[in-house]
Parts: C-alpha cells; sequence; structure tokens
C-alpha cells in the first residue's frame, strides 16, 4: 500500500511525529483567527518557504497535493467578485490555502508507522484499553491487506465484464463486488478463529 | 467478533477500493463515483455501530496519510480542507442509515434501505457537510445549500443502487445483512 509520505528526504522527517501533529493542530486553529490579508499573505508565505528549503522536487510534490484547493478557490473567488467583496475571499482563499498546505507538510514528512505510532500513544493516554487497542490494530492490518486485494478482484469483475459486454462498466458489477468483500470477510473471521481468535 | 471485526475492516477496505476503481455511466450518462455510495452501504449492510465504525475506521486511514479518497487524495490535508465536514458527516450518515436499516430489516425490499439511504446519506450527511463549509467560507448558508443542487440527482441515483444492492446481497448472504 502506497502512503503519502515524500520518498524525497527533507529536515522535517526527522521530527518527531507526535509534536509535529501538535503543532499543526495549534497552527491549523491559528489560520483560522487571522483577519487581516497581509498578515495571511505573510504566513502563506512562511509555509510556501518551509518546502521550498525542502528542494524543487519536493515543493513540486507539495503543490501537486494542494491542486485541489486551487479549484475551489477558484469557485470561491468568483463568488466574492460576483458579491463585490473580494478581500474577503483572497483572505478566504489564502487561510484555506494554508491550512490544506501545512497539513500536507505534515502528511509528506511523517512515515505511516510514525503516525500508528502516535495513535498507538495517543490511545494509551486517552486509558483506552490493550484489547481494543490491539483490535484497532489488526483492524488496520487488515484494511491495508485488503485495499490491494479488493482492487485487484475489482479490476477482474470490470475485465470479466469488457471481455462479454461491449456497453460501459455497469453499476450491476457493484453487487458482486460488494459480495465479495462479506464473503472475504467472512473467511478471514474464520481464519482468525481457527488461529485462536480475536481477544 | 471476529466477524465483527472482519467486517468493519474489509468494508473500510470496499469504500477506498471503490474510490480507486473507475467511475461508471448510468443508462442515461449520468457518471457516478462509488464512494459514498460505499457509505451508504456500510449502513444498511453493517448496520448503524458496525457501519459507522468501518467509515471511521476508513477515515482513520486517510488522515495516517494514506491515498484512499477519489481521486487519490488523502493525508491531514483533507480534514482541512472545504469538503471537511462531508468527511466527518459520513460517519453520521452511516451511523443514521445503519439505524434506520436496521429498523426497516427485511422490509420493503430495495425501497426502505434506499429511503434509509436518502435519509442518512442526503438529508444528514448535507446539513453537516454545509455548516463545514460555511465555518470554512465567507458565504451565507443559504447560498451553500443552493450550491449542493447540482449533487442531489447523483447522490438519489446511489440511494436507489444502495437498495437495490443491499436487496440483492439480502438474497445472497441471508443472516449477514443487517438491512
Amino acid at each position: 500500500m502506497i502512503s503519502l509520505t515524500s520518498e524525497v528526504r527533507t529536515p522535517y522527517h526527522s521530527w518527531p511525529a507526535g509534536r509535529k501533529l501538535l503543532g499543526l493542530c495549534l497552527f491549523t486553529v491559528a489560520v483560522f483567527y487571522l483577519e487581516q490579508s497581509v498578515a495571511a499573505l505573510l504566513v502563506m508565505g512562511a509555509v510556501a518557504c518551509a518546502y521550498l528549503v525542502a528542494g524543487r522536487r519536493f515543493a513540486r510534490q507539495g503543490l501537486r497535493l494542494i491542486r485541489p484547493v486551487f479549484w475551489v478557490s477558484l469557485i470561491i473567488m468568483t463568488y466574492h467578485v460576483l458579491t463585490r467583496d473580494v478581500e474577503a475571499g483572497l483572505l478566504v482563499c489564502m487561510r484555506l490555502a494554508t491550512a490544506v498546505a501545512a497539513a500536507n507538510l505534515v502528511t509528506l514528512t511523517t512515515a505511516l508507522e510514525d503516525m500508528l505510532d502516535v495513535m498507538e500513544r495517543l490511545m494509551a493516554r486517552l486509558f483506552i484499553g490493550a484489547k481494543i487497542r490491539r483490535r484497532i490494530a489488526l483492524s488496520v492490518t487488515l484494511v491495508i491487506r485488503f485495499i490491494p486485494e479488493l482492487t485487484r478482484k475489482g479490476g477482474t469483475l470490470i475485465e470479466a465484464w469488457r471481455a462479454r459486454s461491449t456497453k460501459k462498466f455497469s453499476w450491476k458489477l457493484l453487487l458482486p463486488f460488494a459480495l465479495l468483500a462479506l464473503d472475504d470477510a467472512e473467511q478471514v473471521a474464520e481464519a482468525l478463529k481457527a488461529r485462536g481468535g480475536v481477544e | 467478533m471476529e466477524r465483527n471485526l472482519t467486517q468493519i475492516a474489509l468494508f473500510a477496505a470496499l469504500i477506498a477500493a471503490l474510490g480507486l476503481i473507475p467511475k461508471f455511466t448510468l443508462p442515461l450518462g449520468v457518471p457516478i463515483t462509488g464512494q459514498s455510495l460505499g457509505i451508504m452501504l456500510a449502513g444498511t449492510v453493517l448496520g448503524a455501530k458496525r457501519g459507522a465504525l468501518a467509515v471511521i475506521l476508513f477515515l482513520g486511514l486517510v488522515a495516517l496519510g494514506l491515498p484512499l479518497l477519489a481521486g487519490g487524495r488523502g493525508g491531514l490535508g483533507v480534514f482541512s480542507g472545504v469538503t471537511a465536514g462531508f468527511l466527518f458527516g459520513w460517519v453520521v450518515a452511516a451511523y443514521v442509515t445503519g439505524l434506520l436499516a436496521e429498523m426497516w430489516a427485511g422490509k420493503g425490499g430495495w425501497i426502505a434501505p434506499a429511503i434509509a439511504s436518502a435519509i442518512g446519506g442526503i438529508l444528514v450527511l448535507y446539513p453537516i457537510g454545509i455548516i463545514g463549509m460555511y465555518l470554512k467560507l465567507d458565504a451565507t448558508l443559504m447560498g451553500l445549500t443552493l450550491s449542493m443542487g447540482p449533487f442531489v440527482p447523483g447522490d438519489l441515483i446511489k440511494c436507489v443502487l444502495a437498495g437495490l444492492i443491499t436487496q440483492g446481497l439480502r438474497k445472497a448472504r441471508p443472516g449477514l445483512v443487517a438491512g
């Protein structure tokens, strides 16, 4: 399973995941309290610099990840141009792009296992019992294992359909696809039981 | 216990896989992407609690940095975006859909799970998503509500599909479907 973590090594990769996440929470809240366009522009510039410090290739990855925000910003700006409140529109767009870019920066520079580690520690601090934590860990493992498996099986169903029909991929394939998931769940449950079961 | 756990995990995987398979086109030319249909199915097939847990598990993996949302999106950024309200709303939508599907279990053919999906996936989800957008954007609630108009026909079709698929699963695997 491919995660969004960047293969380009940056100084941020070595920062502790927990502190990055805590910092991100505080930063995101602060961004939405920015009321002046100049301040918002400066903060957005600072985030852009944080990307550029790590190199052009890394900055390009960040840009690719934030692309959907550009389209949303276009819609927001169109609305604000129509309501003749361009400055408010710019402020909203800058806040949004800054918050999303900062969150993406954490995602790009934190490995999946570090994220899982933080989740585990957080759950322990929230007094979630070891039994439940193990169940959650097993569920996460199962999902990561089964996404490529189900996608492959879905692809096989589509290929079988295309081999027999000139029509486009139909919704009718969704029933056997959901059935596959239910059957797989049954088989895995039996396999888990046979190995001593889940606590 | 084992079955509950694997069904929650496999449905989280199904929601993800539905975002990865290509969109399909209905006879009238309406393109449909599968992920929100997966949320409705989580409710109608697994019921309220397990359906909501499957969605929470899916969103947890998105937050951890897996590109599982339609279009390969993922990471913490999506929870700061304009549509974050809809992502959080998916959990409530799956729960309400599941609750209604459990109440009407085995009744009304495909119509009962379709109505449950419409209530959970439209009537409950949209207000949460709209409030999420309202908190991020400097726009009126009425304007945002009207902007949802174009999505309603596609979502209604998904509700019908969720009903038909749930009925099909009920027949194929009796006893495994909550709704």
